[in-house]
This record gives C-alpha cells, structure tokens and sequence, in this order.
C-alpha cells in the first residue's frame, strides 16, 4: 500500500434549501480509487466543481468518506484516534494565500504547525529555519505577510507544512490565485521539495504547464477520475481534455493542429525540443 | 481612504523598553493607572509626570508621537475638564447666569485632565514598544491563572492576534469593494442619514461575506496544521523574565510605594 | 470620442515615508473601438492606470480627458463617466450583494436614475450578453458557479452601457474552459456593439489570441505599446521585467534557429499552424 490510498472513496453532501428542507443530495466524489507511492509526484486536473478539492481534504482528514476508505499512511482516516497523526503526516496547503496564514511574522506562522505538535523551542526554531530555506524565504523570517507578495505567501505556507516534517503534502490548486511569476515560483519550490527532501506531492491545479513534471496525472470529471495516465498519455488525448473543459501547453496543441492536418507527428509532444525532433529538423 | 488609519501603531526602535518583557509592560501600564486615580495633590502627579517622562526617554520613542495621539483624545479632554469644573460643588468662585465654577471645580477639572493627559500617554508607551502579537502573548501568560476559573484564556489570546492579522487584510478589502461599487454608480456621500445608511448595504454584504469566508478557511487551515486548542502546545517565543525584567519590576514598586505615600497619606 | 492622459503620474501617500510613484508621467491616447490588452507584473501601475480611466483615482499631477472635458473639473459628472468607463474589477463576483441576480445587475443603471422599465431592459440585455439564462434570473447569486457569478458581476457592469469596458483579469481563477468562454463573450460583445475594451492580463497567450493593440507596463511607465506582433518582437526586454511573449512565439523561434523559413512574428496556434504547413510544403 501506497502512502495515500483511497478505496471507493464517495463524498456525498444533502442540499438544503433557505427553510432547511432537503432538496437531494449531491455526490462530490464518486468511487474515487487511488493509490499515491511515497516520493511520487500526483497532479490531479479538473474543471471548477469536478470535486478534485473535496477528494483532497479527505486526505487531510478534514473531510470523511460518506462510502469506501481513506488511508494515509496505512492509517484509516475515519479513525478517530488517527487524526493529529494524519493531519501531521500529510500537510496541505490552500488556495487563498491570505486566508491560511495565522501568524503575524513569516517566522511565527511556520513555527504555528510545530507548536500545535507540542515541539520543544529549541527544535521549532530549527525547523522553521530548515523549512524557510527549503523554499528560499529565509531572509523574509522577519516581514510581515501582508507585506509579502502571493507567491512569496504561498512559499511561506508551504514551509508552514514542512516545518511540521510531514511525509505527503498536498497543495490545493496553490497557484490560482497567483501571477505566471508566482505560479513559477511556487511550483518551482514544490518541485524541489518532492525532487530534494523525497516527499509526496500531490498537486491539484487547472493549469496545464504545472503537471509536466508529475509522475502520475489524475483527471476529475463529476467527482469521478475520468482519466489516468502520464503526463504524456494525457495530453495525447486532446480533444478528450478539451470536453472535460480543460486545455493543454500550446506547443501540444500546436503539434495536434500539425498532426490533424496531415503530418506524421505523434501525440503527446510535451516541448519544442520534442517537436522540432518530431517535425525532423 | 480607509488605509490611512493606523492600528496598533507599533513604533520601531532597539531600546531598554522595547526588549522588557510584554508582562512587565502591562503590569507597569495598570500600576501606572492605579496610581494616577490613587493621587489626589500635586505632589503625586508630579512624581507620577516624572516617572512618565523617565520611560518616555529610555523607549527612544521621539515626544512628537506621543502628542500626535492626544490630539485624537482632545475633544474628550476638554468635555470632562468643563464637566467637572462646572458640575462641582463647593466654594464658588465666578457665576454667571446659571453656571457657577467652584474653587473645588477647577481643581477637579485640572486633576481630570492631567489624569487623563498621563492615562493616554502611559498606555501609548505600552503600545508604541511592544508589537502587537508579543502584547496578546503577554496577555495570555498574565491572564493564565484565570484558566482554574474555566476562562478561555488561550482562545482570547488567539482571537486578538488572529483580528490584529486580519484588520489590515479586511481593510483593504473595505477599500476595494467601495471603489468597485462607486464604478456602478453607487454613492457613499450624499444624502441624509437614511439614504446614507441604506447606501452601506452594497459594501457591508460583501464585506460579511467576504469575512465569513475567511474565517472559514483560516479555520480549515488551523485544523489541517493541527490546531487543538491550547493545550499541550509549545512555544516558539515562550517569555521569559531577564535581569532587567525584575529591576523594571523593583523600580515599578518603588515608585507606587513613593507615589501613594506623597500622593495620598501625606498630604 | 476617446480617453486622454496627458502627463500623468499617480504618486501614493505623497510626503510622507512610504512615498513612491505609482504612475510616472504617462501619455495615452484611447480611441473608440480598439481592443487593448493592458499587461505587466503585479505591482507595475496597471491597477492605478485603469483606476484613472474612470475617475476613481485623480492624478497628483497631469489631467484625464473624457471626450475632450477634463473629468476633474469641478462641474464635471462623474457618476456619468463611471457608466460610460465600465470597470469591472479583478474578482467582481465579491461584490455581489443582492437577494436574487436580477436585482444585483439592475444596481448599476438604477443608480443612474434610470426609470424601472429602463433599468429592467438593460439588466436583462446585459444577463443575455453574458449568457445567462432566464432560469437563473432570481436565484440568489451566491448559489451560482465561480464562472456564472463572474459572468452576473461582469453584466452588472455592462447593464450601465458603457462605452468603454475595463476588465482587470477577468479569468483569474477559473478553469481554461470558463476562461475562454468569458474572453469569447468579451470578444463576441465587442464584435456586436463596437464598444472599447481594456482587457487587463497576464495571460500573453490569451492577449495574443484577441487583442489589437498592447499596452506594456513596469515601474509605472509605458515600456511599449504597439500591435501584439511588434510588442512580442520585444521579447527579451519582455523577460527582463518578468513578462514574457507566448509560448507558441518561442516555438518559431526555435524553428527558424532549426533551419525552417517560418515568420517569428506569430502570436497565435492557429497562424502558427498555417506558416509550419505552408514552409514545409515549400
């Protein structure tokens, strides 16, 4: 078993109208099965409302299965007494940068997690040393966040999480919210995490250019995974993307249109060096 | 606009003041008080002055900043000063019309208003050298015993410093949402009280609910860090008391024993 | 008919310690009927610069001409120009307020004084220019998708007829589908009514594929402004300031350095496409 193993995973919600009747019930995540390997790099893809940020938080056990499983860890996040281990071993991080900052110094928001662990002093310092610089924002320690720009906010939340030396951290569309300089910086730091320090990463987004990098690509649909595959498997599939209302990078896209018109290229090209070589120059 | 207000207006400086521990600061602040309504001559006034005018030196803080919040405070002053110096009976000294000012009265209204100068600027020093966040910290340590009593102790302390993050944040938020409403036309200025109040409800909507929302995540956010409350939770700065904590504290005494004894019993 | 800035710079908390220059000295001329990509990195100007436009923020020096009056002259009509220089800002569906969507979007022209009959009109023009259908004309708006709550907040602005449309990154945030169904109702409405559109982005891609014109922004200056081609021939300086040109501009790049007779000037896939087939073919 993986580090992260969901088995028929289902999240179902009741509606409610302004009275409080039920009005029906809606079904989030739909016998979701996945099986996350320590060290792996997950991108999981989905349009506004495919259910990929629900199937997250059961991750984090903020959110518990209606039906089927969640283990974290060989833990069962239903579980009650596995909670605060769950919740340690596998971070998260959101997509407001300001709403998931609590302290008022960048420092003092790191060593929050650690506090919550009941670290001794000594060690909090040094893990909130290790972890602003494992994502470059050591010499900010003293700013304020409100002073800081989003991707610099997101970098600090994301030590907020390591700070915590979780095993599996999973990052819920982090870049929405950010300009291409952000999203770069921020996914920049998460590559490195996974790349340096060995820890799982499960990355949700809807930007295309992130998830070139993953090892394993999930795409929701209706709280379903709708495709699994590679990187390169998913995008050889464009027309498929494009009806689940997703896109890819523009030189596969461009490769498709070439491919469409005649040329023999193959799907599935992921960078102009790729297709260059395919186009025989 | 709405930017321009200053909360918690911490001013920076390295100085003997700034480093005491935020504990020494709030039991100073309230010994400091205690003894302004303790005194009733001018000998204790004096000595309370001098002892204001001690700490305003070692804080570095320049004297043009404690002035600049008094003038926020100055209708307040002149409304007790004139409350009292017509409101009191005794000797009198002028009338006019209905209105007589008694001997006692303005020695009342001027005792009112020096309280009330050495009040402001005595807690002002508190909060111009201590930030925001070490302040609550303070507030929870002195405030712990009070945990015995099932007083929520560490919930406070975390509430105060999560508003204090967040004020800024909701601030601007305020600022945004009025521009974007004043671009369809809406009007936050004229008319009369009604029409002014109903003119709100286009920007206090959206501020609630952009409130809620945030406070929804932060708490997700909590959670998912493993927030539980205070308990078995470790500190990053855990305060504690140096060398020059417990002489502030020495001379904090020595002057409430040499305040009240001039101030109060000899007279 | 067109937006004047004639020398104008936005200073922030001028005289005091935090004093610094949002806007320096800009010189723009905004005709009718262009289609404006406005681009540049967080904190280059652009925000203060659209903020002009309407008159929400007034220069601390130079002047704004609206149709040739100075919309800071004292006997000037704002609220006017505030429906003639729709601004719809970044995230708009944070100011919904209303009980149901159709009264949200009827704020704007009723705050005109416009007659109800008016008001009702344009309200439901401007839900149908977006695409929202009369099924959730009286739903509350904070029950609607992300997209449709953008879509309803973007009506809300259009309902007051503008001439000229300012939106600061209307995609932010939503999935590539809802993006490009927004920038096509954008281009779809432009189309139709010939209004002016200021189309604020970070997105080169999406600038590209639209736009017919590109003003560059950094440090609160104009670096460029020019048609999308000539702008992305700049693409080092571009990069210099943390922008950069589209990706399928660098394909060619790379293509030509590869020995293939293409144009470097492409912006778009489907140009892209069409020059790659015609150079092979040759």
């Amino acid at each position: 078993m993986g580090i992260v193993k969901t088995d028929k995973l289902v999240f179902e919600y009741i509606r409610r109208d302004e009275e409080g009747n039920v009005e029906g019930i809606t079904r989030a995540v739909d016998e979701v099965s996945l099986d996350v390997k320590q060290g792996d790099f997950v991108a999981i893809l989905g349009h506004n409302g495919s259910g990929k940020s629900t199937l997250a938080k059961h991750i984090n056990a903020i959110l518990y299965p209606t039906e089927g499983t969640v283990f974290v860890d060989g833990k069962n996040t239903s579980d009650e007494s596995n909670l605060w281990d769950i919740r340690q071993e596998a971070g998260m991080v959101f997509q407001n940068p300001d709403n998931q900052i609590i302290g008022q110094v960048v420092e003092e928001d790191v060593g929050f997690g650690p506090e919550n662990l009941g670290v001794p002093t000594k060690e909090i310092w040094e893990r909130v040393e290790e972890s602003l610089k494992a994502v470059g924002m050591y010499e900010f320690r003293k700013y304020s966040p409100n002073k800081l720009s989003g991707g610099q906010k997101q970098r600090v939340s994301i030590a907020g999480v390591i700070a915590m030396h979780p095993k599996c951290i999973i990052l819920d569309e982090p870049t929405a919210m950010l300009d291409p300089n952000g999203r770069k910086e921020v996914i920049r730091a998460v590559r490195a995490l996974n790349d340096v320090e060995g820890i799982t990463v499960i990355l949700i987004t809807h930007y295309m250019e992130e998830i070139i990098h993953a090892n394993k690509v999930f795409v929701m649909d209706k709280g379903k995974i709708a495709m699994e595959g590679t990187p390169r498997e998913i995008f050889s599939q464009v027309d498929k993307l494009k009806k689940l209302r997703l896109d890819v990078p523009q030189v596969t896209l461009l490769a498709h249109e070439l491919r469409e018109s005649g040329l023999p290229i193959p799907e599935g090209i992921l960078t102009k060096e790729e297709l260059i070589k395919a186009l025989g120059l | 606009m709405l930017r321009d207000i200053t909360l918690g207006q911490y001013y920076q400086a390295d100085s003997v003041i700034h480093r005491l521990d935020p504990r020494v600061k709030l039991v100073t602040t309230i010994c400091f008080i205690i003894s302004l309504f303790l005194v009733d001559n001018w000998a204790g006034y004096l000595i309370a002055g001098l002892f204001l005018l001690m700490i305003i030196r070692f804080s570095k803080v320049p004297f043009k900043f404690m002035v600049r919040g008094m003038k926020s405070i100055l209708f307040l002053l002149i409304f007790a000063a004139v409350f009292n110096l017509f409101l009191t009976p005794g000797e009198v000294v002028v009338s006019f019309w209905k209105l007589k000012i008694t001997r006692e009265g303005i020695r009342f209204a001027a005792f009112m208003a020096v309280r009330l100068i050495f009040l402001i600027m005595g807690s002002s020093v508190m909060t111009l050298t201590t930030t925001p966040n070490n302040l609550t910290d303070g507030l929870e340590k002195l405030l712990g015993p009070l945990k015995v009593l099932k007083v929520p102790v560490h919930e406070i302390a975390m509430m105060m410093s999560i508003a204090l993050r967040f004020i800024p944040i909701l601030l601007e938020e305020t600022d945004k949402i009025m521009k974007a409403q004043i671009a369809r036309g809406a009007d936050f200025e004229s008319g009369n009280l009604i029409r002014k109040a109903k003119s709100l409800v286009p920007l206090l909507v959206p501020l609630f609910i952009s409130a809620f929302r945030r406070a929804n995540d932060l708490a997700m956010a909590m959670e998912a860090r493993c927030y539980r409350g205070g308990e078995q939770r470790t500190k990053m700065k855990p305060l504690i008391y140096h060398k020059a904590d417990v002489l502030a504290y020495g001379t904090v005494a020595c002057y409430l024993v040499i305040c009240i004894t001039f101030g109060k019993i000899l007279l | 008919m067109s937006i004047i800035l004639d020398h104008v710079s936005h200073i922030y908390e001028e005289g005091m310690a935090m004093e610094h220059a949002a806007l320096k000295d800009i010189n723009l001329v905004i005709p009718d009927g262009q289609f404006i990509g406005l681009i540049g990195h967080t904190g280059s100007g652009k925000s203060t610069l659209v903020q002009h436009l309407n008159g929400l923020l007034a220069p601390t020096s130079g002047n704004v001409y609206y149709n040739g009056a100075d919309i800071h002259e004292k006997d000037f009509d704002k609220k006017q120009l505030r429906s003639k220089v729709g601004l719809v800002f970044q995230y708009p569906e944070h100011q919904l307020f209303e009980i149901d969507v159709f009264s949200d979007v009827c704020f704007g022209p009723k705050n005109l004084g416009l007659d109800k009959k008016e008001v009702e009109l344009r309200a439901y023009a401007a839900l149908k220019q977006v695409g929202i259908e009369d099924e959730y004309f009286y739903q509350s708006p904070f029950d609607l998708s992300g997209g449709q709550k953008r879509r309803v907040a973007i009506a809300g602005v259009l309902a007051m007829k503008p001439e000229v449309l300012i939106l600061d990154e209307p995609t932010a945030g939503l999935d590539p589908k809802g993006r490009d169904e927004i920038l096509d109702q954008i281009a779809r409405l432009r189309k139709e009514t010939g209004i002016t559109v200021i189309l604020v982005s970070h997105s080169m891609e999406d600038v590209a594929k639209y736009v017919d014109r590109i003003i560059v922004m950094n440090q609160g200056q104009i670096m460029f402004d020019d048609a999308p081609k000539v702008v992305f021939r700049h693409y080092k300086e571009l990069e210099a300031v943390g922008l950069a040109a589209p990706q399928v501009t660098y394909i060619m790049q790379a293509l030509k350095e590869k020995g293939l007779e293409v144009d470097t000037d492409i912006t778009t896939i489907e140009e892209a496409k069409t020059a790659i087939l015609k150079a092979l073919r040759r």
